[in-house]
């Protein structure tokens, strides 16, 4: 069963596109990333999906209950965690999630149930009366995904749900979303422009640039479309046409002295390219990652064009003018 | 065991739970940043004792001192100062990503604007008591004579400071609602607060002003709020009470209407 139908969802603003005609099915379960670089329209697409703006034509259902005509049914339905710090610091994390309960209405009993379980789920129990101001960036942003799901929604939204943490931390929130995806048994939606991360958790992904998905399959489908291992041969008086002529050389291109080659079965056929481009300084064979995927769709990497402004830098900046 | 997904509860209810979610929220973080109070408690009782003081050791009105003529005023000043301001707080929670949690969930925009204005009066409320109860000590001391704070009139009062908090918090979320900076909140914030404080008799009085003068102030919903907490606590007043509290009860629904309207065409 698809839960999440996008069916020509369009966003203009007034000179740009955001959002260009998507089409995509999400089938309930499963982990699913839209992957881009920053202003390719992964958060705006999110923002329409969880009725925070309105689509200039096209729709959604989100648990078959459209976007537009039904907001109040797709918000009991989901559950969000935004890009940028969204809990009040002057509170203690029992606190936001008691606000939160109230805000979907939980009777008492069962909200007091739920903030016990997902502060579990989390590892925060032993800090839930701290006031959030106290918590380092990725306890918060573990606070904010236990908020996401104590209500019990049908799909939970991350968007971009380790910008700005450091490395360890990011492992840690991968931990925890793959935990709660068994126990909790939901549908997780991901944006990212981290293409680990988007190998790393999601069963299924869309690469979208310019408002566009460019391709959408599982990581390994994506890679497989790619065509081969990535060869880069680095040597003098390189013979590209003869290389251009082997079946099992999928894409030839040339940097300098330096050529990088897609190769099927690398393994078998490495040794044949050898012999014909004779003397080599250097040799490397990489599978391709996610970010040669990008680059073979865009002609660009998806890391053109840094995150601008952080997660931490914001909340520090918020707490700063409070 | 089933799980509740969605529709815990019938939909007024969680209007009214949101409703008190909102304020929730607001009554924790006013307790716990108790320099809010007490500035907005110091910043009345400079004006008080030493504008009141300083023009009193030479100015009377209607034959009470001027400090005494200008406590209601004070009054006044303070809540309305303090619940535009209260309207600074959406622009903060629009700087990181509250606002869109709050906007997010299933409550209608209608309880998330009455929230806010309850959340915001009550701040305003703790700081109204607090002033009343040092009017009724200062009286008692001597400082402010022929200022009467017994229980009848502290209700009423209590009445007249609520409405016109209701209405400036509601004035300050509107302005909030459409501002995406601080700094310009505090520009648009102040370009009315000064008209509507000078310009409503809190310092003076409103009988025999000059004829261009008159109809301004006459235009300024405060000047009632004013007139009519000063017929309460010292008997000075130009209009009917009945009048005084008829125009600033529609100001604040006025006010309330447009809040609502404001809130709901917000987007993020």
């Amino acid at each position: 069963m698809n839960i999440i139908d996008i069916k020509n969802l369009t966003k203009k603003y007034k000179e740009i596109t955001a959002v260009d005609d998507l089409n995509l099915q999400i089938k309930e379960g499963e982990i699913f990333g839209l992957l881009g670089p920053n202003g390719a329209g992964k958060t705006t697409t999110l923002l329409m999906l969880t009725t925070l703006r309105k689509p200039s034509s096209g729709t959604a259902t989100i648990n078959n209950f459209d976007i537009v005509r039904q907001p109040d049914n797709v918000r009991k339905s989901i559950g969000i965690v935004f890009q940028d710090p969204s809990s009040d610091e002057i509170l203690t994390g029992y606190e936001n999630l008691k606000l939160h309960g109230l805000l979907y209405g939980m009777p008492g009993d069962l909200a007091e149930r739920r903030i016990k379980e997902v502060l579990e789920l989390v590892d925060l129990t032993k800090r839930k009366n701290d006031m959030v101001k106290k918590y380092s960036g990725g306890m918060r942003r573990r606070l904010e995904i236990a908020r996401g799901l104590m209500h019990h929604p049908k799909v939970l939204f991350l968007d971009e749900p380790t910008l700005g943490l450091d490395p360890q931390a990011r492992g840690h929130i991968w931990g925890y979303i793959k935990k709660l995806a068994q126990e909790e048994r939901i549908t997780i939606v991901i944006t990212t422009h981290y293409m680990d991360e988007a190998d790393n958790l999601c069963g299924r992904l869309a690469i979208i640039d310019k408002g566009k998905i460019i391709v959408s399959g599982s990581s390994r489908e994506l890679k497989k479309k790619f065509g081969g291992d990535i060869v880069r041969l680095k040597a003098r008086n390189l013979n590209i046409s003869a290389l251009k002529k082997l079946k099992y050389v999928n894409k030839v291109e040339k940097r300098d002295d330096e050529v990088s080659l897609t190769v099927e079965d690398t393994n078998e056929h490495l040794q044949e390219i050898l012999v014909l481009v004779g003397k080599v300084e250097s040799v490397e064979v990489h599978s391709p990652t996610l970010d040669d995927v990008f680059i073979h769709y865009t002609g660009r990497t998806i890391r053109e064009g840094a995150p601008e402004g952080g997660w931490a830098e914001k909340a520090m900046a918020f707490r700063a003018k409070r | 065991m089933g799980r509740e997904s969605y529709g815990f509860q019938g939909e007024k209810m969680n209007n009214l739970k949101g409703i008190y979610a909102l304020w929730y929220r607001e009554f924790k973080v006013f307790v716990r940043e108790k320099s809010r109070l007490g500035f907005s408690v110091i910043n009345p009782l400079v004006w008080l004792l030493v504008v009141g003081g300083g023009l009193g050791s030479v100015v009377s009105i209607s034959g009470v001192n001027y400090k005494t003529f200008i406590y209601p005023g004070i009054l006044i000043q303070s809540v309305v100062f303090s619940s535009i301001f209260f309207g600074v707080y959406i622009i903060l929670d629009k700087k990181i990503d509250f606002l869109k949690e709050v906007l997010v969930a299933p409550i209608s925009r209608t309880a998330m604007f009455v929230g806010k204005v309850v959340g915001g009066s009550t701040d305003a409320l703790i700081e109204i008591v607090t002033l009343l109860v040092i009017g009724y000590i200062l009286e008692s001391m001597g400082i402010l004579t022929g200022v009467s704070i017994n229980f009848v009139s502290g209700i009423v009062s209590l009445g007249f400071l609520l409405t016109t908090t209701v209405a400036m918090v509601s004035l300050g979320l509107i302005i909030g609602s459409q501002m995406e900076s601080t700094e310009g909140f505090q520009l648009v914030a102040s370009f009315l607060l000064f008209p509507l404080f000078f310009l409503s008799g809190a310092l003076f009085p409103i009988t025999n002003l000059p004829s261009w003068l008159s109809p301004i102030v006459l235009l300024n919903p405060i000047t009632y709020s004013v007139d009519g907490l000063r017929g309460v606590l010292i008997g000075i007043s130009k209009f009917n009470i009945g009048l005084d509290f008829g125009v600033i009860g529609v100001f604040a629904l006025i006010t309330i209407s447009i809040g609502t309207y404001a809130f709901k065409r917000m987007e993020v």
